[in-house]
């Protein structure tokens, strides 16, 4: 069994069919890719398996265990982690204390009134290596806004990462990012790969062909493709498609 | 980058009594030494510390967390007449009475809190004002228990009684020293929680819940807490204040109360300080007395002072200060090169 299972999980926001029918499976230690055109599902798919939408039917499995409902923080707190489309961020903090909020070790002090946060130097440390993890070394005392788009794009994936997931979803982590630093992120992708699963939605096709080991293709709230990136070039559907072109 | 040394202001989150904490302190326990000489008195010292006291615990909500609660006066009240209630009907015994205001108000502040807990914004501040009036309503038509409109009388200042000692503080020079214990009390442990990792969890809540929910921190358990410790710290004050005016009225939970309070502290600069409360407070009662002796429309000049703010300068009077030290500090290291 898969480390992430979606089995039949249906949306439906009033009338309008979001999610129909779909079950994927995520195994630990690879990188999976969901792919389709706008509109398509896919955010709303990473939604229901993260928590923020509860599945009308349909089970949702984290390693044999059913998570369908579970409140957003509870799904964090068994080692799903994630980032977000639109940039999301603590803007009024500093780098090191958006990586910091993400720690499992802050996340168990969350309710020590008596302690200066600032003086927990275990806290400290960890928050700057999972900044030098996404090579903000250095950073960490400017303040989010400050920082430049890119690094900001690279912050949100630390913050994602420093909650020590078992998987980890991404939700178009090139969007906005120019050539040389999306080059650094499939090299950040590939330097974690095997520690953990790995989630990816993008757009960027060459990026996800080149990194996937097995892709989705949702189309219409289905999956109506799935295979390896290879596998997939072949699929009539996919050359089709516009997506097929820049594979 | 030179490795460890803390920033500044890290420095001063983790000290217990920070510089600007100390400068209060000194300053409040010096006012005793001067104020007549000003021709002011001992009660307008009393009377700001004890709402820089309730400012602080409101701003534990409004400037920490986020939540804009504009119905907060209903908890101030509660504590008052908690205090008061408990003084008549149980025992005459300050840190009995002080322990009933506080349970009284963190209670009233957790049932509200149970319910709007889960929301944010303009929803929440609606509720806020819905539950204020709850409060106030009852307070003025519950006769029996509350006095209504005539108050709560002959509350007295109980005596402070250490075991080994007993103050009498029902003077005001006395008394003013028992408010400022409170107050320290008050500002040091409100310090260290927002400084704390609770209150680090609180000012990411401000930022982004959402975020704050995906990297697993329990957002609605954690609003509840601040709103409820706020409301307990604000019938604290409430205690105080029932004490102070010996008395308890149901005006200070009305709207219009509860809406002072939110000017004082965005007038300080609560959104971005946390000693902003302490200033708005200062500054409204030193400009009632002092423009108020001048003019029976005092409050017009001050309304006019808050619109000033908000249009030209939305953080307020500690968010001026800091810009106006930092072009400082720039201006010196330039001479100095």
């Amino acid at each position: 069994m898969a480390l992430f299972e979606a089995h039949r999980l249906h949306k439906r926001f009033g009338r309008r069919v979001v999610l129909e029918d779909i079950s994927l499976a995520f195994a630990d230690g690879r990188i999976s890719g969901i792919m389709g055109p706008n509109g398509a599902g896919k955010t709303t798919c990473f939604n229901v398996l993260t928590g923020r939408y509860a599945p009308d039917r349909g089970r949702v499995v984290l390693d044999g265990r059913d998570i369908a409902g579970k409140k957003p923080h509870e799904i964090a707190r068994l080692g799903v982690s994630r980032s977000f489309q639109m940039m999301n961020l603590f803007d009024e903090y500093t780098a090191r204390e958006n990586v910091a909020m993400a720690l499992p070790a802050m996340r168990g002090r969350g309710f020590q009134m008596a302690r200066a946060a600032a003086g927990i130097g275990e806290i400290r440390d960890a928050a700057d290596a999972a900044l030098e993890r996404v090579g903000l070394a250095g950073r960490g005392d400017a303040i989010a806004k400050a920082l430049s788009y890119g690094e900001r794009r690279a912050l949100e994936i630390g913050v994602a990462l420093a909650a020590a997931p078992r998987i980890l979803f991404l939700d178009e982590p090139t969007s906005g990012l120019g050539t040389e630093a999306t080059a650094r992120l499939a090299e950040l992708i590939r330097r974690l790969k095997g520690s953990l699963a790995m989630v990816l939605i993008e757009h960027d096709m060459r990026f996800l062909f080149e990194l996937a080991d097995e892709v989705s293709v949702i189309h219409w709230g289905q999956v109506i493709a799935r295979g390896t990136p290879d596998e997939l070039r072949r699929n009539p559907w996919v050359q089709r498609s516009n997506l097929g072109k820049l594979a | 980058m030179t490795g460890r040394t803390a920033p500044p202001a890290d420095r001063d989150q983790a000290r217990l009594f920070p510089p600007a904490m100390l400068a209060a302190l000194v300053f409040f326990a010096s006012v005793p030494l001067w104020i007549r000489g000003v021709g002011l008195y001992e009660y307008i010292g009393v009377e700001i510390m004890i709402w820089a006291t309730y400012a602080l615990a409101y701003n534990l909500t409004l400037g920490q967390t986020g939540l804009p609660s504009f119905g907060h006066g209903a908890y101030f009240g509660v504590g008052a007449y908690a205090f008061g209630l408990a003084q008549h009907g149980i025992a005459e015994n300050l840190w009995l009475c002080l322990l009933v205001a506080v349970a009284a108000a963190a209670l009233a502040g957790a049932a509200v809190a149970a319910f709007i807990s889960h929301r944010r914004g303009i929803y929440f501040a609606f509720m806020t004002i819905a539950f204020g009036q709850v409060f106030w309503f009852v307070a003025v038509k519950w006769h029996s228990v509350t006095g209504g409109e005539d108050g709560l009388l002959k509350i007295r200042r109980l005596p402070v009684d250490l075991g080994v000692a007993a103050f009498d503080v029902s003077g005001n020079e006395a008394f003013y020293w028992l408010v400022f214990a409170a107050f320290a009390l008050v500002a040091t442990g409100l310090w260290r929680l927002v400084n704390s990792p609770f209150g680090r969890v609180l000012r990411a809540i401000k930022q982004n819940e959402a975020r704050a929910s995906f990297v697993g921190y329990d957002v609605w358990l954690y609003k509840f807490t601040a709103f409820t410790l706020s409301a307990g710290l604000s019938g604290f004050a409430g205690a105080l204040f029932a004490q102070a005016q010996q008395s308890a009225f149901p005006d200070v939970m009305s709207l219009h109360w509860s809406g002072i309070v939110v000017m004082m502290v965005l007038v300080g600069g609560g959104l971005v300080s946390f000693w902003g409360p302490v200033v708005g407070v200062a500054v409204y009662f030193v400009s009632r007395d002092v423009i108020g002796a001048a003019t029976t429309t005092w409050m017009l000049w001050f309304g006019l002072m808050f619109m000033a703010l908000v249009l030209f300068q939305p953080e307020g009077i500690a968010g001026a200060w800091r810009h106006w030290l930092a072009r400082a500090r720039a201006r010196l290291a330039a001479a100095g090169r």
